[in-house]
This record gives C-alpha cells, sequence and structure tokens, in this order.
C-alpha cells in the first residue's frame, strides 16, 4: 500500500476543527458552490450529456478492463518517439527513478507543474529535503508550497486558503510590504517564476491522460505554466498514474470535452498540451530527453477488484468535492489524504489502507450527488457502502454495531416485535421530552442526535394504531 | 390482511408508511391514504410490513438487508402499486433493492407520494388552496436525485393556491441527516444542518415542505434547537389542509 498515511491522524478531531472555522466553510462553500453551477452550465450546453457521460465512462473502462495490453503499446510508441518509459510499483521507486534522472542528466533546477501524483508520493519534499532547488509552478501549488501548506482540493489546492493569508505567506516569503491585491500577489509570483521557467534545467509535469497510441501524454491548465515547464527546460519528466490511459486520439476527445466542463466549467480549458519524446529537428521547443514514468502505488490492486475497478476511471476533475455536503462543511484537509472528497473517500481507503482510513467511507450521508455529478459516472455512494461492508466483515471496525444491527435485522423480521419495540420507544422518548413535544437530551449512543438538535417527540399512537381504528369502524 | 378486491375502481394501492413515519409523522400516513382516496386510489395498508431495510444496506450489511428485502416484497406484491411517503425509503427499494434480489417486479412498481401523484395519477391540483397566503420554501431531498426526480418543488407545491414559493439557497445541497451518520458523526452532521437551516432562514420561509421523515427530523429538530419558528411538514400535510382534510380522525 502506497499512500502516504499522515501521522496520528483523527478524522473526527480533523473534521471538528473544519467544522468549527466558519470562514473556511464559508469559502469552501462559495467557492464549491460556484464550481458546481459552471459545470451545469457547461453539461446542459452539450446536446446529450448523459449519452457523452456514458461514452465517457466506458472508454475509461474499457482501457481498464486492457490496461495491460494499453501499457505496452503506450511502451512502445513513447519509445518510437525517442522518449523513455519506466514503471514504478510504489512511490519509493517512483521518487528513485526520478532521483536517478535528475543526477544522471546533471540537473540543478527544477520547476514542477501541478500533478496529483506527485503530491500522492511527497515528491516535492523528498526533492527540497534533498537540497534540490524545486520550486511549484502553479500559483496555488507555489502558494502550498511557499507555506509549508498541503493541497485541500484536486484542482484548486488553496480552495481553503483567502486572499488575506496569501498576503501574509507571499509578505514572508519575498520580504515585501503585505498587500492582498489579487493582480499584485499574482504579479509578485510571477515574476518569481518566469525567472525560473529561464533557468529550469528539469521541467515535471503530470498527465491528465496518455494516449496509448501515440505515446503522448496530455496536460490541461489555465497558467500556462505546464507548457513552461515542458518546453523551456532540456529535460522532461512527466509522472502519471496508470490509469490516466485512453486508447486513441479520438477517445482523448472525448475526455478533455468532459473534464474541463466537469472541473471548472470551462468548455476547455486556456491550455491544452500533448506531448511526447524529446524535441524533433526542426522543432523550436521541446526537451532534449523525454522520460514517462509511470506510477502504480496500489493501483494494480484497485485494477484486480472487479467490484472496485471502476474507481479507477476517475479523471480528478473534482466535480464530486464541489457538490459534497460534507466536504463544504469540514474542508479538504479533514480527510488527512491528498485525495479529499467523495472519491478521496474511496481512493484513500483502497490505495492507503481500510485500516487507516476506516472513518471516511462511514462519514458520509449517502446523498450521492457525487455520483450525478461524476463525468464518468463512478457510483460513489455504493462503493461507500461496499467499504463499509468490507470494514464489517474485516472486523475492523463496530463490534457492537455488528450486534446492534444483526438484532435489529431480526426484530423488524416480526411485525409484532415491531410494533413492541415500536411503542416501547414512543413510551421512553415521550417520557424524556416531557410534555413539551420535543427531546433535548438523549443518553448513550443517541447523545451524538441531541449534541446538535432536539429530537421531535414521537406520536401518541403509530400510524399501526390508527389504521386499525379505521378497520374496526 | 386486507387483500386487494379485483372490482376495485381505481388503482389498488399499498401504503408503505415506513418506520420513522409510522412512529413520529402518522398524520402524514393519514394524509397520504385520505389524498389518494380522494383521487381515488383503493388503498391498503399491509399490516405485516416494518422496516425495508435501508439501515443495514447503507451501514455494510447486504445479507440482513436481503433477508428484510425478500420480506418487503412478498408482503406488497399482491398490490397494483405501493406507495411512500419518504424518498429515502423509495430510492431503497427500487435502486438497492434489484442488487439485493433476484428479479422482482414489485421495485418498479413503487412510487414516492408526490411522485404517484405527479407521474401516475396526474392528478390536477388547481382547486387546492392554503386558508390564506403562506411563504413555502421547498427542501429536495437527496434520494429524490436516485429516482431522476428535478430539484425543484414539485409542480403540485407551484401550482396550489395561496402558496409563495421562496427560494431555498443551495436547495439540492443535503441536511446531514444520513440515518444512523448524524448521530456517529454529530459534529459533521451539525455543522451541514447549521448550514441548511441558515439557508432556510435566509428564504424567509415560514413552512418548509420535506418529503422524508429522516431530514424532517433533523431540520425540525436543528430548527427548533436555534429557535427558528420555521415548520416542517410533509406535502400531504400542506395539501390535506388545502383541501380541507381532517387528519384526526378518520
Amino acid at each position: 500500500m502506497g499512500l502516504i498515511h499522515l501521522p496520528q491522524f483523527d478524522f473526527e478531531q480533523a473534521a471538528a476543527k473544519g467544522a468549527a472555522d466558519k470562514r473556511l466553510r464559508a469559502a469552501v462553500t462559495n467557492n464549491t458552490f460556484r464550481k458546481q453551477q459552471g459545470r451545469e452550465i457547461r453539461w446542459r450546453e452539450m446536446p446529450d450529456i448523459q449519452a457523452a457521460r456514458r461514452l465517457a465512462s466506458e472508454i475509461k473502462q474499457h482501457t481498464l478492463e486492457h490496461l495491460d495490453y494499453y501499457l505496452d503499446q503506450l511502451k512502445a510508441a513513447v519509445e518510437r518517439n525517442g522518449g523513455k518509459v519506466y514503471f514504478a510499483s510504489d512511490g519509493e521507486e517512483a521518487r528513485k527513478i526520478i532521483f536517478d534522472i535528475i543526477a544522471k542528466t546533471n540537473s540543478k533546477r527544477i520547476i514542477k507543474s501541478k500533478s496529483m501524483a506527485s503530491e500522492e508520493i511527497e515528491l516535492t519534499a523528498h526533492l527540497e529535503k534533498a537540497g534540490l532547488d524545486v520550486v511549484e509552478t502553479d500559483l496555488g501549488e507555489f502558494i502550498v508550497q511557499v507555506s509549508h501548506d498541503r493541497p485541500s482540493h484536486l484542482v484548486a489546492p488553496i480552495i481553503h486558503k483567502d486572499r488575506g493569508s496569501i498576503a501574509t505567506v507571499f509578505s514572508q516569503y519575498f520580504g515585501t510590504p503585505y498587500n492582498d491585491d489579487p493582480p499584485t500577489l499574482t504579479r509578485q509570483a510571477r515574476a518569481f517564476l518566469r525567472d525560473r521557467f529561464r533557468r529550469a534545467d528539469l521541467g515535471m509535469t503530470g498527465g491528465n491522460f496518455l494516449i496509448a497510441e501515440t505515446g503522448q501524454v496530455c496536460v490541461v491548465e489555465n497558467e500556462g505554466n505546464a507548457r513552461q515547464s515542458l518546453t523551456t527546460p532540456r529535460v522532461l519528466v512527466s509522472l502519471v498514474g496508470i490509469e490516466k490511459l485512453v486508447p486513441r486520439m479520438a477517445d482523448l476527445a472525448v475526455m478533455i470535452k468532459m473534464l474541463a466542463r466537469s472541473s471548472t466549467g470551462q468548455s476547455m480549458t486556456v491550455y491544452t498540451s500533448i506531448f511526447g519524446g524529446p524535441r524533433k529537428a526542426g522543432e523550436k521547443d521541446g526537451p532534449e530527453e523525454f522520460h514517462l514514468v509511470l506510477l502504480d502505488n496500489g493501483r494494480t490492486e484497485i485494477l484486480a477488484d472487479p467490484e472496485y475497478r471502476e474507481i479507477l476511471r476517475c479523471i480528478r476533475c473534482g466535480a464530486c468535492l464541489n457538490v459534497c455536503p460534507i466536504f463544504r462543511n469540514i474542508g479538504g484537509h479533514a480527510y488527512g489524504s491528498v485525495y479529499p472528497g467523495p472519491i478521496g473517500a474511496l481512493l484513500s481507503p483502497l490505495l492507503g489502507g481500510l485500516e487507516n482510513y476506516s472513518d471516511l467511507p462511514q462519514a458520509s450521508t449517502l446523498c450521492g450527488a457525487c455520483y450525478h455529478a461524476c463525468p464518468v459516472k463512478i457510483d460513489i455512494p455504493r462503493h461507500l457502502v461496499s467499504l463499509r461492508r468490507d470494514i464489517i466483515q474485516g472486523r475492523l471496525d463496530g463490534r457492537w454495531e455488528r450486534m446492534f444491527y444483526r438484532l435489529w435485522a431480526r426484530g423488524m423480521k416480526s411485525p409484532f416485535l415491531y410494533r413492541t419495540i415500536g411503542a416501547i420507544q414512543r413510551w421512553d422518548l415521550r417520557r424524556r421530552a416531557e410534555g413539551k413535544g420535543w427531546i433535548s437530551r438523549l443518553p448513550g449512543f443517541a447523545a451524538g442526535w441531541t449534541r446538535i438538535r432536539d429530537l421531535p417527540a414521537p406520536a401518541s399512537r403509530s400510524f399501526h394504531q390508527i389504521w386499525k381504528e379505521r378497520k374496526t369502524k | 390482511m386486507t387483500q386487494p378486491k379485483a372490482s376495485a375502481p381505481g388503482p389498488r394501492v399499498a401504503l408503505f408508511i415506513t418506520c420513522l413515519t409510522d412512529q413520529f409523522f402518522p398524520r402524514v400516513g393519514v394524509a397520504v391514504t385520505k389524498i389518494l382516496e380522494h383521487f381515488g386510489c383503493e388503498v391498503f395498508f399491509p399490516r405485516e410490513q416494518t422496516c425495508c431495510g435501508q439501515p443495514m444496506f447503507n451501514n455494510g450489511f447486504p445479507v440482513e438487508a436481503g433477508e428484510l428485502a425478500r420480506r418487503w416484497v412478498e408482503i406488497f406484491k399482491p398490490y397494483e402499486y405501493v406507495v411512500t411517503p419518504s424518498g429515502s425509503c423509495c430510492s431503497m427499494v427500487r435502486e438497492h433493492y434489484p442488487q439485493l434480489l433476484d428479479g422482482s417486479d414489485v421495485p418498479g412498481r413503487t412510487y414516492e407520494f408526490v411522485e404517484f401523484l405527479e407521474k401516475v395519477l396526474k392528478v390536477d391540483v388547481s382547486g387546492i388552496s392554503l386558508p390564506q397566503s403562506r411563504k413555502v420554501a421547498y427542501h429536495y431531498t437527496c434520494h429524490l436525485r436516485g429516482l431522476g426526480i428535478e430539484p425543484r418543488p414539485p409542480r403540485i407545491l407551484r401550482e396550489m393556491g395561496n402558496v409563495q414559493m421562496m427560494e431555498l439557497e443551495r436547495a439540492d445541497q443535503c441536511c446531514g441527516f444520513g440515518g444512523t451518520f448524524a448521530v456517529k458523526y454529530p459534529v459533521v452532521s451539525g455543522a451541514i444542518v447549521e448550514d441548511k437551516t441558515d439557508c432556510i432562514a435566509r428564504s424567509g420561509a415560514e413552512t418548509l415542505v420535506c418529503n422524508d421523515a429522516g431530514c424532517t427530523m433533523n431540520i425540525a429538530g436543528m430548527c427548533r434547537r436555534r429557535g427558528m419558528e420555521t415548520r416542517v411538514v410533509h406535502l400531504a400535510e400542506l395539501m390535506a389542509e388545502g383541501m380541507g382534510i381532517d387528519l384526526d380522525k378518520w
């Protein structure tokens, strides 16, 4: 299992911290709600969005079903283009491959564009620890890097920060007076990054898609920093998860149509780079060397499971985060993983161990908003329920719950028991309501309810009883 | 058990009351029964019914949920339609039963109450009007999503007289109930329902229509805790009021 698990991470504590921060909740809610509206507008513009979702999910599912074939095809095509391909089974191996490339090419200055795979293996932190000069060039990731923070959203890494906190970070980092004017802050970062772009030896990217037939990587972005990373330095390294494959260029067209629309509410991102292999004779830019590092890090285990396989269809658009009531109210850091939100509640336990993330599948209302927002139709609530089943069956959690639900289920098989237990519960709760119609305090497990809100008192007679009267009349 | 009669005039409908409505909001059941009868249905109440198994299913007990699903299908099999006032229990039956059972046509004949009135009975509600004008907001309960119902107030509510529809911000966002989730993760659930009740307060609505007992308990309980006056009702209750139906006797 490869996903890095934060030491001593406690979901309930982290969630409580997020929930207590009203500014954070308002910022995340407003920002994600705007993204949701953007996606809905773009989806409505499509002639048949449901057909497009089906097609996109079928393309990815097909690729996953034949991943070995397409990985071979990709490797051959990349090599034909003059690039090198590496398979890394986990984060450690991926980092070793990348460190070797850095050493062999004698690279001193590294520029990185945004990549979740790189976050997953904490690459930047490891490069920094080794004393290398590495800079994140995506504005959000740059802010994360200089403030020693963590991204809290797949697409918008600093969704948890407001401009005041960014201004403070910049003032400290650049040693300039505090100024929270966004254009000024952006210009400051731009001036700094332009210089880094010019002088970099090695550029790193992730990849939104890999095209098997042409051996190319596709990266979409809005800032132009990834374009810089893959055109300016003499060495280019792309680190991409093996599940990012699509078979053909024609399939890429479908996926690109879905990605920006679902993610940022754009019909297309400002930059779409499709690249692979070193600069050819006559080409004006591009690297001298191209290295493609394909990351497994637990993905083949998900792939081997027919039930969970479809989760690998994820294109990291973040649409599920943007509609999630939980994400909106606790923020991304509360998930304790680089993959937050609904898809994170699946990927984190599947990549990082269910025992390390057993709260995530359970801390969901199963409202289903994520499934209906997913461009590749991953049935997230269904998989959350399956992971809950795995927790129960693996006896990772909930000894009392096992007993409780089994007894409950048994009781519900008998109408007599159902009615009797119901009558006792109504009597008990009405007693606790003290004639006020509401209960403000409950003991034991049920205290979780009254800690937050009141409970309406049950009716004096159940519908079953009321119906009986009608029949006797 | 009341057997459906072959000579019934309108559709023979079995009422699936659901646990929470049965215990907490039986008036909703009375309202549903009387409204369905008003629109020509013959209403039956199979008294063997208990729980549909949703809590077991959602919490990772598919075997136990499957046993309750098989029992449920047997009980409701004799009827033409099954109608329930709760969206989430309806979605349990229609969305999730198919993976627990080998082929039964009962889930396909099961409808949420409002959905049944609009899609199957196609009722005309133009004559229904509240005694006085009232500001009403509509809470879109999550499981309607799974049933393929749009996140906007149902036609019946929009067409009822003396109903002044108030806009609810982020109307499609969950209220934070989620069954045992509300008790197990009170802080997270609490933050979500706090947000929901903030939106309700800003909407200016006096009455919130919510067609699911779980969401109603959560939202109404939070309104009460925060000292808000908002009444949370089922659409059947509001309709009954507009139709002059007495819910205190048969």
